[in-house]
């Protein structure tokens, strides 16, 4: 601990922190640009200048380390007179353009200048104008704006691990930039956006569309993967108008991809606003009880057995709570959550969750990546994998493809002869396994969705208990979901019951005629070419597959849309809030399940999401425990059985458009176009 | 004044051959090993007590300096890098030592290096000096071929490199933490401190970097012993040092004289005088083109060291005497060298990269009149918002002479402003 004197006021603070942090402590407020908690110190800025006592000028607070007896000095006439003088130079080449600025009303600059700015310019030269740069689809760009403060510079090489942006330029022609014309070619590029301090990076998607002060501000929950980032949705009447990152350490700290963050004005557009009912194989229009009476006509009387039901990667635990209600209540064992087929779930939920919990990761020392790449699956999972790597003595083996994850791996094969291997010991990288006092693995989807997945699982969990990847306050046992939905769809048991079906059975059953209704709740990334000849009933937000071969659509909100509760990878369970209403005649949809299972006479015993969540709690309490993480009971997970030696595959091959949302995105084909199709072009293109 | 049999730089002039044998006639590599033998804190101890100060411009105490680093090997490398980025307009002393004289450099790398607990030397040599370098490395090599450097250099069984790189010709890298990074690779800006480099400084790694005449002198030191080097000069700015005597003078040289010479006696006797006679004088910059101008009154007497001429608001810098007489146009002089520390900020801190563009533009304007009377407080005013709240000392450098000017000359500045009023009334 070191003492010291802070205006006076006398002061106990940690050793090693700044003179800044310090003064944040003892409640003085220092104003600043360039320096951000998260990024490393930069001290360019100047608008943090303290006086010190013995010092013979002013020093710079966030990059002065406290130091025992110090006298810091916060509101003298010198540092008023500093800070004056900086704030003077910043303002004299940055255009006062606030009104046509997008950052305006939320911009440090403006906020700083209030406090520490003239009211009238000393400066009568010509200003400074800057070129502004092409960094992609999301990042615009206003040159002339920036203050140099490097915060995007620091963010993109430290935290983004891609060093696309730099400086160039001496003096008053510095500049930012990308070197030679590019986009930034990151999962997390957009948050340069918030760190920037003025209105140099704003939003492309979101130019000239709203002012900070006309929106509002919903926290929230993200479903574009299986993270469960903070967010905030801020909309304008119907629109939502952008998504911003919400602090949250545990989670996604305050950063979210651009995923999150774009894929919103895909809500505006392919929305399913109004029920449908298929006449003569043409989709009409229809009223609410019209439509859940064709359904009811369909299913009543039908053995339990011929019905089948899907649920999507978006859905919140409502709405599947219900789904599997109604379908109890019809007799139905045919349910499944898991589109993709993965070998998950029964058993405890050790066996499905990222036990080591996002955060843990930064107490690893190893860890062995298993047919996944975070960077597009979990790109914020990937950044504190990162962020565990630039602290050092991390290593991280790959078995699957060998992907840039922007820090340093090591390749150990491609499939499930190297994952044998290191499960019997032979694999030198189990000497590293063991030797390490907290390892960790990671499975993805593309290592569990395949045949011989319950296999896979199997060798992982043995690796696990060889290595000692589980004790009393480890558990390094981590399955890597691409899917919102996922963990919370396991929770309730949304998996076929006694002689039912999973995804592939209820396709191939109504391919072949065994099974005559299958309910799609949001279900899209399934094959649904097999499904042309059963009764398909679709529940969802957007016109995407799952639709197309629909006799009945019931249109449902996205979940911008509703409040829901999710559950992400880690088991962690967050609650999502309504920020806006769904678009026409589209309702919530545990509300849609629960009219339904009127209409069918299978009434589900609750009014309202309350009841229902009440319910939850008491069928499957961990999904009323929000915000906490309780660790679950190790237990035998997988089986130990032959694998196939087939290559493992990350599901997910373009980041930008995993889903109905995504898919219905213009950013996001925009972001298509300029980062995944850019490789794939030739020279007579276009 | 200095007599011949005490000057450290006898090659100053390039009349002698630079190689490693002629050095050696000067006394160079003279029982090098011996010193070396005396061990570390002997020589540090020396140098304290031989009251040499870092001839780079700061004036900060070498043998202090030196003794910052670490004692103990602490599992880094140890670096001793030299500064020979000389760039500061009117100074030119460092370029002659490296050409004419290497091996003085070469042996007090290996001295201080060695001082220190260095493991190896790089000397970063200013990107324009190409001969110079060639010449630097080739002293360089010969030393290595001799067995002074190197494998148990002098048979001392210490190891020690030295190595020559070349910067790109940016004044901003003659800053010990921006030549660091330019060292690295990286663009030359300067590094926040702390971590001084003692502490953190090349590659991560515990350094001392000092200019190259500081480190050229060490042998000789230690050679001839602390007391004789302190003879020289008053207290606290002792020793010899190069002087670099350039502008209206009849004769521009190079000279090295005794510390605190009076300013005039040094320009008359080496420098054949002022052009026109003292009285011909106007200002001079005493220590390269960082520091404040001063009028031919406070030149008439002050002493050339560190104490005397910052008293008179001034500072001995790197000791280019800059020297202007009558017909000079004391506005548009400073105003060029506003216009030098425009384009050689590097752009990191706030008000170095727009204050120096604004003094600029403001000089200039007082160039040709075209200003109000208030602006020359203004000027003033902003000069002082930089200075002082920059991460490293060019924000300073820019200030300095643009106050300087003001200072002195405001007289001047006024009547341009008046004048040309007329002019524009007429």
């Amino acid at each position: 601990m070191a003492k010291l004197t802070i205006d006076g006021k006398e002061i106990q603070v940690a050793d090693g922190i700044t003179v800044l942090q310090a003064c944040e402590e003892a409640g003085v407020e220092i104003p600043r640009f360039c320096y951000h908690d998260r990024l490393s110190i930069a001290g360019n800025c100047r608008m943090c200048l303290v006086e010190m006592e013995k010092a013979p000028k002013p020093i710079a607070s966030c990059s002065m380390p406290v130091g025992d007896g110090m006298a810091i000095h916060t509101n003298t006439e010198t540092v008023k007179k500093a800070r004056n003088g900086v704030m003077e130079f910043l303002l004299i080449n940055h255009p006062l353009d606030c009104p046509i600025c997008d950052q305006g009303g939320e911009c440090d600059l403006q906020d700083q200048a209030m406090a520490y700015g003239f009211d009238h310019s000393r400066f009568s030269e010509n200003k400074r104008a800057v070129a502004d740069k092409n960094l992609g689809p999301l990042v615009e760009t206003h040159m002339t704006r920036c203050i140099h403060c490097t915060r995007c510079i620091r963010f993109s090489t430290e935290v983004a691990g891609v060093e696309v942006l730099g400086a160039t330029g001496r003096g008053e022609n510095m500049e930012v930039g990308t070197y030679v014309e590019a986009a930034i070619s990151s999962e997390l590029s957009a948050n340069i956006i918030d760190l920037c301090p003025v209105g140099a990076l704003t939003s492309k998607p979101y130019a000239f569309e709203a002012r900070p002060w006309e929106l509002s501000k919903t926290e929230s929950i993200d479903v574009m993967d299986a993270v469960g980032s903070n967010i905030r949705v801020d909309s304008r009447g119907r629109e939502v108008k952008r998504i911003l990152p919400m602090l949250n350490e545990d989670v996604n700290e305050e950063w979210i991809s651009d995923k999150t963050r774009y894929a919103c004005d895909g809500l505006a557009k392919q929305r399913l606003d109004k029920p449908y009912v298929k006449k003569g194989g043409k989709l009409h229009s229809a009223a609410w009880h019209e439509a859940l009476d064709v359904i009811g006509d369909k299913i009543r009387g039908l053995d339990g057995r011929k019905i089948a039901a899907i649920a999507g990667d978006q859905c919140d635990a409502e709405s599947m709570m219900a789904l599997k209600g109604l379908m109890d209540g019809l007799g139905s064992p045919n349910i499944d959550c898991r589109q993709d087929g993965a070998k998950l779930g029964g058993g405890s939920r050790s066996g499905y969750v990222f036990n080591t919990t996002i955060a843990g990761v930064e107490d690893a020392d190893v860890c062995l990546i298993i047919g996944s790449n975070p960077r597009l699956e979990a790109p914020i999972i990937n950044a504190r994998l990162r962020k565990r790597a630039g602290a050092g003595g991390f290593r991280v083996g790959i078995v699957g493809e060998n992907v840039d994850l922007t820090y340093r791996t090591e390749h150990l094969g491609a499939g499930p002869d190297t994952l044998k291997e290191i499960a019997d010991g032979t694999h030198p990288f189990c000497d590293v396994l063991r030797s390490a006092e907290r390892p960790m693995l990671i499975l993805g989807q593309g290592a569990l969705a395949r045949a011989d997945g319950t296999a896979v699982i199997g060798a992982a969990r043995l690796i696990a208990d060889n290595t000692g990847m589980v004790s009393a306050d480890w558990n390094g046992f981590n399955i890597l979901h691409t899917a919102a939905a996922r963990v919370s769809g396991l929770d309730l048991g949304l998996m076929p019951g006694d002689g039912g079906q999973d995804v592939v059975g209820i396709l191939d059953g109504a391919a072949s005629g065994d099974i005559e209704v299958v309910y799609l709740l949001g279900a899209d990334e399934i094959d649904v070419s097999k499904l042309t000849d059963a009764f398909v009933i679709y529940q969802g937000h957007h016109g995407d597959a799952g639709a197309h071969v629909a006799d009945v659509i019931l249109p449902g909100a996205a979940y911008t849309e509703k409040d829901g509760t999710y559950a992400n990878t880690e088991g962690r369970v967050q609650r999502g809030r309504r920020a806006t209403s769904p678009p026409g005649d589209a309702r919530e949809d545990w509300a849609i399940l629960r009219a339904l299972s009127d209409v069918l006479g299978k009434t589900l015993p609750y009014n309202n999401i309350v009841e229902l969540r009440a319910h939850m709690s008491e069928s499957v309490p961990v999904l009323g425990e929000i915000d906490t993480l309780t660790p679950s009971a190790w237990s035998d997970h997988g089986e130990i059985a032959e694998m196939d030696s087939a290559p493992f595959e990350s599901p997910v091959t373009n980041f930008y458009m995993t889903d109905p949302i995504s898919r219905a995105s213009e950013t996001m084909a925009a972001c298509t176009e300029t980062f995944v199709k850019e490789g794939q072009k030739t020279g007579t293109d276009g | 004044m200095l007599s011949d049999k005490d000057r450290i730089f006898t090659n100053l002039y390039g009349l002698k051959d630079w190689g490693l044998e002629a050095a050696k006639m000067r006394g160079d590599w003279d029982a090098t090993k011996a010193i070396l033998e005396k061990g570390r804190d002997w020589i540090i101890d020396e140098i304290k007590a031989s009251g040499l100060r870092g001839r780079g411009g700061a004036g900060f105490p070498a043998g202090l300096k030196w003794s910052f680093m670490p004692k103990e090997p602490t599992g880094k490398p140890h670096y001793l890098v030299v500064n020979a980025d000389e760039s500061e307009p009117g100074t030119c002393k460092d370029r002659d030592i490296m050409r004419h004289d290497p091996h003085k450099l070469v042996e007090g790398c290996l001295v201080a290096g060695f001082a220190m607990g260095a493991d190896a030397a790089y000397i970063y040599v200013r990107g324009e000096f190409f001969n110079e370098a060639a010449t630097l490395d080739a002293a360089v090599q010969q030393a290595y071929d001799a067995g002074l450097i190197g494998k148990n250099a002098c048979g001392s069984g210490y190891d020690f490199d030295i190595y020559v790189h070349r910067g790109a010709g940016a004044y901003i890298c003659g800053e010990e933490t921006a030549l660091l990074e330019s060292l690295e690779g990286k663009k030359g800006q300067p590094r926040i401190k702390p971590p001084f480099p003692a502490n953190t400084g090349l590659y991560g790694c515990p350094t001392t970097i000092n200019n190259v005449e500081t480190i050229a002198v060490a042998p000789t030191i230690c050679r001839r012993g602390a007391a004789w080097f302190a003879g020289f000069g008053r207290e606290n700015n002792t020793g010899t040092k190069v002087f670099c005597i350039s502008g209206h003078v009849n004769n521009p040289c190079n000279v090295e004289e005794e510390m605190s010479i009076p300013l005039k006696e040094l320009i008359d006797r080496h420098a054949g005088g002022v052009r026109g006679g003292w009285d011909n004088l106007k200002a001079i910059i005493p220590g390269g083109s960082s520091v404040p101008c001063l009028p031919k009154n406070i030149c008439d007497d002050v002493l050339m060291d560190f104490d005397s001429l910052r008293e008179v608001k001034s500072g001995l810098g790197t000791a280019a005497i800059i020297v202007m007489d009558q017909s000079t146009d004391i506005i548009a002089a400073i105003a060029r060298l506003s216009k030098f520390y425009k384009h050689e900020s590097c752009g990191q801190c706030t008000p170095c990269r727009e204050g120096t563009g604004w003094m600029w533009r403001v000089m200039e304007r007082l160039v040709t009149g075209d200003a109000e009377i208030g602006e020359i407080d203004m000027l003033l005013d902003v000069s002082y918002e930089i200075e002082g709240h920059t991460i490293c000392a060019l924000g300073d450098a820019a200030a300095w002479p643009v106050q300087g000017v003001i200072r002195h000359f405001r007289d001047e500045i006024e009547d341009r402003i008046a004048s040309r009023r007329s002019k524009t009334a007429a």
